[in-house]
């Protein structure tokens, strides 16, 4: 492990909880740059996680108080950590599972009500962690081990339905886009109110092998190619835009 | 705030084997094709003298394996 991390981290350690070339371990890496960029303490932070591959990122591994909850009541349990001590700058870390489809009401309710909690959603398309089943925000066609002739359901826009619900900040990075994603984290974090970032992720274990991109490079190589800033989809037909996901800031907080 | 890239390091890659996990992403990504895979499957810095310190390898590795130094 790099050294410049090393106090972020508990010292027993040994390894990331990972599959080889997972885009969860980007995030974490990048999470933890954003939190050495802007030197927040971490014995003033909690970091609070559901029930998933995603929900590792911070639990057992952060050397700050984390808190490894119930499957889709992370928000919920940060809420109640934020009304009992506000001091605690309180980062949610979880996946597109355990917050969009279990978790989905307590997410949009925290957002109406605009809690301050930084709310980060590892978004890799597809139940990992329980066999490669097809989620709600798999995109349109993707082969899982319960759509084998592929999935005929649209997916969740996450960051429009947490503006919706009046999210002040909401944005989608990719992993793939390591210096804007570290930006926006930075900012969800000094932002007061409820903080909504979507991270898209990989799963070259579950996702990847069944939709033939055979390696963790393959997968990265092709969520870098559909990402799409705001300004490029504005010049694009509809059609154009098939398959594409947009990345940028959807809402800045009135920064 | 400080942006990422301004305050950028210039070293080159040091990279911890016993966190590799020889996903290779790093191989990859890198603009100069300065890092390979060595026997063993895990990140090595091949050639050096390639290498422009741009901090790629360090920012896109899963495994926190990777650190300019």
């Amino acid at each position: 492990m790099g050294r410049d991390l090393e106090k972020y981290l508990r010292p027993e350690v040994k390894s990331t909880p990972f599959c080889p070339g997972c885009g969860h371990g980007i995030l974490m890496n990048l999470i933890l740059r954003a939190i050495d960029d802007l030197q927040l303490r971490m014995d003033e932070m909690l970091f609070v996680s559901g029930i998933g591959c995603a929900a590792w990122i911070p639990s057992p591994n952060f050397n700050a108080d984390t808190l490894h909850t119930l499957h889709g009541r992370a928000v919920a349990f940060a809420t109640g950590a934020k009304m009992f001590n506000p001091k605690l700058k309180t980062m949610v870390i979880s996946g597109d599972g355990d917050l969009a489809s279990i978790g989905g009401n307590h997410l949009i309710h925290a957002a109406r009500r605009n809690i301050d909690l930084t709310v980060i959603c590892a978004n890799n398309m597809i139940y990992g962690m329980t066999g490669g089943q097809v989620a709600s925000t798999s995109p349109v066609g993707a082969i899982t081990s319960t759509t084998t002739e592929g999935n005929i359901y649209r997916p969740f826009d996450l960051c429009k339905l947490v503006l919706g619900a009046g999210a002040p900040y909401v944005a989608r990075y990719s992993v793939t886009q390591p210096v804007s994603l570290i930006e926006a984290i930075k900012k969800s974090l000094t932002i007061e109110g409820f903080t909504f970032v979507e991270v898209l992720s990989t799963c070259p274990t579950q996702f990847g092998r069944r939709n033939r991109y055979d390696s963790p490079t393959d997968m990265l190589t092709m969520l870098k190619e559909s990402c799409i800033s705001k300004q490029e989809a504005e010049q694009l037909t509809p059609e154009e835009l098939q398959g594409k996901v947009i990345t940028g800031e959807f809402s800045d907080g009135g920064a | 705030m400080t942006n990422i890239m301004a305050k950028k390091k210039k070293g080159k890659p040091l990279i911890n084997r016993q966190w590799c996990k020889g996903c290779g992403i790093c191989v990859e990504f890198c603009p100069e094709d300065a890092l390979a895979l060595d026997e063993m499957e895990k990140a090595n810095l091949a050639y050096p003298d390639k290498c422009n310190g741009c901090g790629m390898c360090e920012l896109r590795c899963p495994d926190l394996a990777i650190e300019l130094g």
